[in-house]
Order: structure tokens, then sequence, then C-alpha cells
């Protein structure tokens, strides 16, 4: 064992009467990564920023303490404490497009804490930014940093980030969910980023993430956290290998079963041919797509953010009509404005949104939510329309007390569950799902998935599903179609689609998903042919 | 090293020119309502004149002279015409050139508004900061109670109180702000205090509860945790990170109470004889003296017109989206 660089004991954080954080200890050696896992709600992030000695408004340090290098920084949140820790220990929020001060030019904002604490020059400091923004890939290194947030993508400012977390030279660093808001394709190369710079640096840190896969790619050690307590602690290896907790066993075998295909034979219900569309004058985000959906199957759209997933929602739904191309359902030709179609076939095409908090009505219980489809499209009333909205509940597994509960007073999975029985109130033929899993924890995703599988093999449902995961494709879709750029790349039966050989898309998409393995990282960059060089 | 603006993207220049040009155009609809609006004034500018001898004979020669008795469009045109070279014809009740009556009197309007603005913005920026900083404690509470009620009493009310105080029991300021020529620049902010600080006390307290309210919402932002994580001075934090990003609103407020400085003094320049714009106007309503009511209003209008377009044109330039385009 190497020096302990920080030593949190019993560390207890509430919100009001609620605790956030409940007596977490651990240790962290000098030069080591430290990986804390688990879903939202299990007080990472309050236990990252602890570790900077900071606590967000409305929470209190309760109990515990944190040492840095022996020296207390929870005790006395002084100005001179802070100013000391903020010179050890950095972070990297998992939003640097809005952790980036719009305002400044990015290069200012990295060496600013190094000037602050006058650790170096401003000479000095510029060179050490633009070395680590070559360190991190980043293009053009000498003049990238004259850039503002908004002219950079969101991979560069997470590795900017990094960079600014790195240029005082911190004995620690923080980084909380870094690569969760990114795509896969992109969360490959900013991991590689990262993990290059901490084994370069020699720098400790704690990675905070929901994604055990990715996690166990950067860190030494893992700490598992629920509800604020710990579940387990141990070397990434012998966690994988023999996870002692049962909540740890769920999250390590995280491996869903592959769908088995539909007998197949099915007549053709939405038939997509040569779409090509784009938002007002812009220029086309559609070329040229055309694909069948077949009824009681799975659909899969897949692709990065840009390649023209949802618009192609908008397009099937009516809600943006496509400057050419046809839309077929059920034999029949769909009109392309949604005001001019009538109400059978806007029952028949319904909607499941990515997030569930924004597509819920926040006025409106649950009960509301439901009843309006049914009324709606189906002209139920008084008991039957009460017992229609409990059947809906127990079809997505829901205790119909929850009827008189507003969306505030659901979880996430809850709220997703919520937003599936509406699309179900309406007896549709189609589901369009656009990535209905992604902001949702693993296991509560996990879920979603299985109810959506339960409910196309009860009702024979068909599904577009659209997503950037590709391990989802292979336990939903039957078959799939790979979007790059507005333009279908590959499309047909999934083990057509997602068996060799690839184009080079394709093979990129299915390289970059995480698997949930320590080394994968490594394998993946090796299989690219340029072990530790970064894709730019 | 950085592209020009992409398509939808104007570059400010040309940004400028169409807010020119729509303010012209704002301008000239202005107009319309200001003539339209002092036709249907009640009272007949003859009777108000001749008095006691308004005797039929004598109104009807004197509409004659006033050119009153053509139709209301072809008036319109003249005094159009005429207001866009700088003629605003001459004043009914004594005969000057307007456009000579009003030179002086707008100059002094706008130095008062200068001089009430000079004191006002910075005081008001530098109070909403200090609200912002403490908000919730006792300075941000006392603060916001005393502009309130600074904004809440009727600017006649507080011009008089700071009469009854300033002038009536300690003879400290003059209570009447007339000026002349002869005044040195000196004397001229002696006489000038008490209607300056009487809008002062009008615009401060909307000015300071826009600039914190806006802070505080720029301080929310994650971008200022950063800040705060790297250990960076409260100070810095506040003009570095957090000012920048709130300028916008705050300019649009600044712009609205500058207008105002302009065009609601008024009431502050009766109450303290001052010869501003705002004096010769309301003399000239008694008169029912339209083409001087006509000609202090389309200034009103184009003073407040420049000053809206100069407040968006700053905020466009205080994002730097704008000023870099991707």
């Amino acid at each position: 064992m190497g020096d302990v660089l920080l030593k949190v004991t019993d560390l207890e954080i509430k919100a009001g009467a609620t605790t956030i954080v409940d007596r977490v200890s651990f240790t962290l050696d000098k030069g080591r990564v430290l990986g804390l896992i688990g879903e939202s709600g299990a007080g990472k992030s309050t236990i990252g920023l602890a570790s900077l000695g900071h606590t967000r408004e409305g929470l209190r340090i309760t109990g515990g303490r944190a040492e840095l290098n022996g020296r207390d920084i929870l005790a006395p949140a002084s100005a001179k404490a802070r100013y000391l820790t903020s010179a050890s220990v950095t972070y990297v929020a998992q939003s640097a497009a809005a952790a980036f001060n719009p305002a400044h030019r990015l290069i200012d904002q990295v060496i600013e804490a190094t000037l602050g604490h006058k650790l170096m020059r401003r000479s000095e400091a510029l060179a050490r930014a633009k070395s680590l923004f070559g360190l991190l890939g980043l293009p053009d290194p000498a003049h990238f940093g004259d850039r503002y947030p908004h002219q950079a993508s969101g991979g560069q400012l997470q590795r900017a980030m990094t960079a600014m977390a790195l240029c005082s030279s911190p004995e620690l660093i923080v980084f909380d969910e870094p690569t969760t808001a990114l795509d896969v394709t992109t969360q490959i190369d900013v991991l590689a980023a990262i993990k290059h710079a901490i084994v370069k640096t020699g720098t400790a840190a704690l990675y905070i993430s929901h994604d055990l896969a990715v996690v166990a790619q950067v860190a030494d050690e893992i700490l598992v956290l629920r509800h604020g307590r710990m579940v387990e602690r141990g070397p990434v290896e012998r966690i994988f290998a023999a996870p002692v907790e049962v909540y740890t066993k769920h999250l390590v075998s995280l491996r869903r079963s592959e769908k088995l295909l539909t007998a197949g034979g099915g007549n053709v219900l939405l038939r997509v041919s040569g779409i090509t569309a784009g938002y007002a004058k812009g220029v086309d985000v559609l070329n040229d797509v055309s694909f069948d959906v077949v009824r009681g199957e799975t659909l899969a759209v897949v692709g990065e953010s840009g390649s023209g997933k949802s618009t192609l929602a908008r397009v099937i739904t009516g809600l943006l009509p496509a400057r050419s191309g046809t839309l077929q359902f059920e034999g029949k030709s769909l009109d392309p404005s949604l005001t001019r179609r009538d109400a059978p076939t806007h029952r028949n095409i319904q909607i499941v949104n990515q997030i569930p908090d924004l597509a819920l009505n926040p006025r409106q219980t649950v009960e509301a939510i439901l009843s309006r489809p049914l009324a709606f499209y189906f002209g139920l009333k008084g008991s039957a329309l009460r017992a229609h909205v409990s059947t809906l509940l127990d079809q997505i597994e829901l205790p119909s007390a929850l009827a008189d509960r507003y969306p505030a007073e659901l979880s996430g999975g809850q709220k997703q569950r919520i937003c599936i029985a509406r699309a179900l109130a309406a007896d549709p033929g189609l589901i369009i799902c656009d990535e209905p899993t992604s902001a949702l924890d693993p296991l509560v995703a996990d879920g979603i998935l299985d109810l959506l599988m339960r409910l196309q093999k009860e009702a024979g449902t068909s599904y577009l599903f659209i997503t950037h995961d590709l391990s989802i494709v292979r336990s939903i879709a039957d078959s799939v179609v790979v979007m790059l750029g507005g333009k279908v790349v590959r499309s047909g039966g999934k083990t057509e689609v997602l068996a060799p050989p690839f184009d080079s898309y394709t093979e990129k998409l299915i390289a970059s998903v995480p698997e949930m393995r320590p080394g994968w990282l490594d394998d993946a960059l090796a299989g690219r042919g340029r072990p530790g060089t970064l894709e730019r | 090293m950085l592209a020009a603006p992409k398509g939808g993207g104007l570059s400010l220049w040309a940004m400028l020119a169409r807010r020119l040009a729509l303010g012209l155009v704002l301008l000239w609809a202005v107009s319309l309502v200001i003539f339209a609006g002092t036709q249907i004034l009640p009272g007949d500018v003859a009777s108000a004149m001749l008095g006691q001898q308004a005797t039929p004979a004598a109104v009807a020669s004197i509409r004659q002279e006033l050119g009153l008795e053509q139709p209301a469009a072809v008036r319109y045109v003249k005094w159009l015409g005429g207001a866009v070279t700088g003629d605003f014809g001459r004043s009914y009740s004594n005969r000057q050139d307007i456009a000579k009556s009003i030179a002086p009197r707008l100059k002094n309007t706008l130095l008062l508004a200068a001089m009430a603005a000079a004191i006002a913005i910075p005081l008001s920026i530098a109070l909403g900061i200090a609200c912002a900083l403490t908000a919730g404690s006792w300075i941000d509470r006392t603060i916001g109670l005393v502009t309130l009620s600074a904004i809440s009493l009727p600017e006649f009310f507080a011009g008089y109180l700071l009469i009854a105080y300033f002038s009536v029991m300690h003879l400290w300021l003059p209570s009447s702000a007339t000026v002349s020529e002869g005044m040195s620049l000196g004397q001229r902010f002696v006489v000038m205090l008490l209607p300056c600080l009487t809008l002062v006390l009008a615009v401060v307290g909307h000015m300071m509860r826009m600039t914190r309210v806006a802070l505080l919402n720029v301080m929310t932002s994650p971008y200022i945790e950063t800040a705060l994580l790297k250990g960076l001075p409260r100070s810095r934090i506040v003009w570095k990170h957090a000012l920048p990003n709130a300028v916008s609103p705050i300019v649009n407020v600044v712009a609205l109470n500058l207008a105002y400085l302009v065009v609601g003094v008024v009431v502050v320049e009766v109450i303290f004889v001052y010869p501003g714009m705002g004096q010769y106007l309301v003399d000239h309503v008694a008169k029912r003296d339209v083409p001087v009511v006509q000609a202090t209003g389309l200034v009103f209008a184009a003073i407040y017109i420049l000053l809206n377009i100069a407040a968006d044109m700053i905020s466009v330039i205080a994002n730097p989206r704008l000023r870099h385009p991707r």
C-alpha cells in the first residue's frame, strides 16, 4: 500500500431530515483510481464534491471527517481551507458544456486556477495547458484554447475540462460521470483520453459513474453505493470475478438475453420510402431513408447523435412533414402532415419519449394522464374508464394506488412506465420509442425493456425503437437500421446487420459499446490497430 | 481563424442597419399617432389664444392664418415633410421657430438625465451586486425595502420632500433649478442636484432589483460552481464569471430607465422650474400649442427608440455566441 491521500471516515451528509450519505468511509492512496458506482440518488456526486470540501446548497455535513494528506478539509469551511483544497483537488463535471463559462475563452478558464494559486507564471501555464490539450487528443492543441465553449463539441469540452483539472498538477481529480452525456462512439475516445492522461500524470482520481462497465476500464478499485450507503468495496478484478453482495451481483451480471427472432412472414405495418426531410431553410437532416416495420416486430434505428434518428420519429408522427418520399401505414398512404391525419391514424401511432419528466404534465394525476386517450379515442366514461386505467397500471406492473399520484411523486422508472401506459391506452399498431431508457439507471432501464418485450408478446404491438446503444439492440430488435448523417448505411435482419462483414461505421459502433469486464477499453483500442493512440 | 457567420446569422453592422430601419418605421407610426392624438385634443388654439376677445370673426381669421382650415391629411404631410428636414414649424402662441427653441431645452434635459444616470446606474448596479452577494441577509432586505419605498413615492411627492428638507429646513440647496446661459458648469450642478436626486430615487429601485435577480440567476449556474471549486475569491467569481453573463438583462433595464429619465422628467422639471423639454411641453399643452406638443412628442419618441436599439445592440455584443460564431 502506498501513502494515503484521501481518508474519508463515517461521512454523513443530510438534506433537511433526509440522509443523502450515510456513514461512508474509504481511503484512496496516491496515484490510484477509485470508482464510485451506484444509481442516481446513491450519493455519489455528494461524496465527490465533499472530497473537494464543497457541499451544494441545502446539504449539511452532519458527521464524519474527510482528510487530505492528513488535513481536515471539511471542518472549518473557511475561505482559506477551501483555497488550500482547491489547489490540490480538482473536478470534472458531467456536463462540461454547462460547467464552462460561456463568456470566456477556454484557455483562460483552463489556466485560471493555476494562476489564481500562483503555481506558475502565465507563460508556463499556457504552455502546460497546450501540452495537456495535446495529451488529451484535442485538435490543433496550440490554438484550441482560443475557442469559446460554444465553438467546441461535447466530447471536446469534456477533454478540455479534464485538461483544466490537470493543469494545476493536482493530487486528486474527481470525475463526476464525465462520459455519461456523450455518444458511445465519443465516449470511448474521451474515456481513452482520460485514462491516458491519468496514467501519464500519475494523478489519483475518484471516478464517479452509474455505468459499471465504464468504471471498470479506468479504476483500480470499486466502491459500490446504494441509497447513500456502502454496499461493497474491492479491486476491480475481484468485484467482477467474485461479487459478494446481491446488489453488486445484479450489477455485474446485467447482461440481457438476446431476443429470439419472431417467426417472420408478418405483413408490413409501416413502409418508409425515400424520405428526405429537414428543418426550415436548413440542410436535409434525412436523406432518402427507406425501411419497413413489420407488424408485431421491433425495428431498431441506431446511430450517434446528429444522425437524424429523432427527426425520423418526427417525420413518421407527422410533426415534421417530409420534403419528399412517402409513408404507408397498413398499406394506405399516410398524409405527411399531422394536422391532416384523421383520429384513427393518430391513435395508431404513439410515441414514448426519452425524458419522461418532460413528457408528462406535472399538474395532472396519473389517472388524468391515462384517462385522456381512453376518453378521447374510445369515449370511455365513469366506472368503465376507471377500470381501464387500473388495467393499464396492472399491465405496466404498477399498483393501482398510484393513480392518484402526480408525476413529481414518482421515480424516473415509474414515470417512463406511465408514458408507456399512455401510449398503450390508445391501442396503437406502432409505438415509436425514442431512447426510452437512456435517461434511466441500468437496472431500471432493464425493467423497462423487459416490460416492452412482454407487452409486445401480449398485444402484438410493433416498435420503432430509436437508440444509440447497440447492446440494447441485440435484446429487443428483430431488424435494424443503422443511420449516419441522415442516411441509412446498413439495414436488414438483426443477425445479418450485427454480423461481419461490417462497414466501418457499424464496426465502430459495435466496438464502442463498453463491455462488462476490466480491460475492455485496452482491447477495443488495440482492435483499432493503433494501441494507445487516440481518435481525433 | 473563425469563419464568418453562417446563414441566418447577421453581421453586427447589418443587424444595426436593420434595427435602425425598423426604428424609422416605428417613428413614422408614432408620428401618425401623435398627429392624430393632437387633432382630437379638446379645445381650440384660436379661442385659447384670443381668450376674452374670441369673436367668431377673429377666430376665423386666426384659423386661416395658421392654416387650420386645410384638411388634416394635408396638414400631416406638410408637418411630416418639415419634421424630416428638421423644421418643426413655428409655435402658435409666440411665433418662434420651434426647432430653435427646442435645442437648448433638449440640451438641458439631456444634461439632467445624464447627471441622474451617472449617479443612478453605478449606484444601482453596486447595490444590486451587494444584494445578490448577501441575498436573504438584513443588508439585502434593507436595501430592497428602501429602494422599493423610493419607487413607490410619486416623483412630485419625493421632489417636494427633498425641497422641504434641503431647501426649507436647512437652506442647503436651492429649491428652484433655473439655469441660464451664463452659469458655470459647477453652479449648474449645484442647482440641478435636487431634481437629479429626485430622478435617481425614481429609477434606482428598478435597476437594482433587476441586477440582483439577473446575478442571482447566473450564480446558480454550473460554471459558477466550477469557479467556486477552483478556489477563486468571491470578488473574481462575481466580476469575471457572473456579471458578464448577466449583462443582457441588466442593459435592457438600464436602457428602459434611461429612456424614462429623458422622457419622464416632465413632472420633475415642472416642480423644480428647470428649463428643459418637459417644462416646455407642459407650458405649451396649456396653450393648446399643437406644433410644439407634436415636436416634443416626436423627439421623445426618437430618443426612446434609439436607447432601446442601443440596448439591443449591447446585449448582442455581450453574447459571445453572436460575437464569435462557430
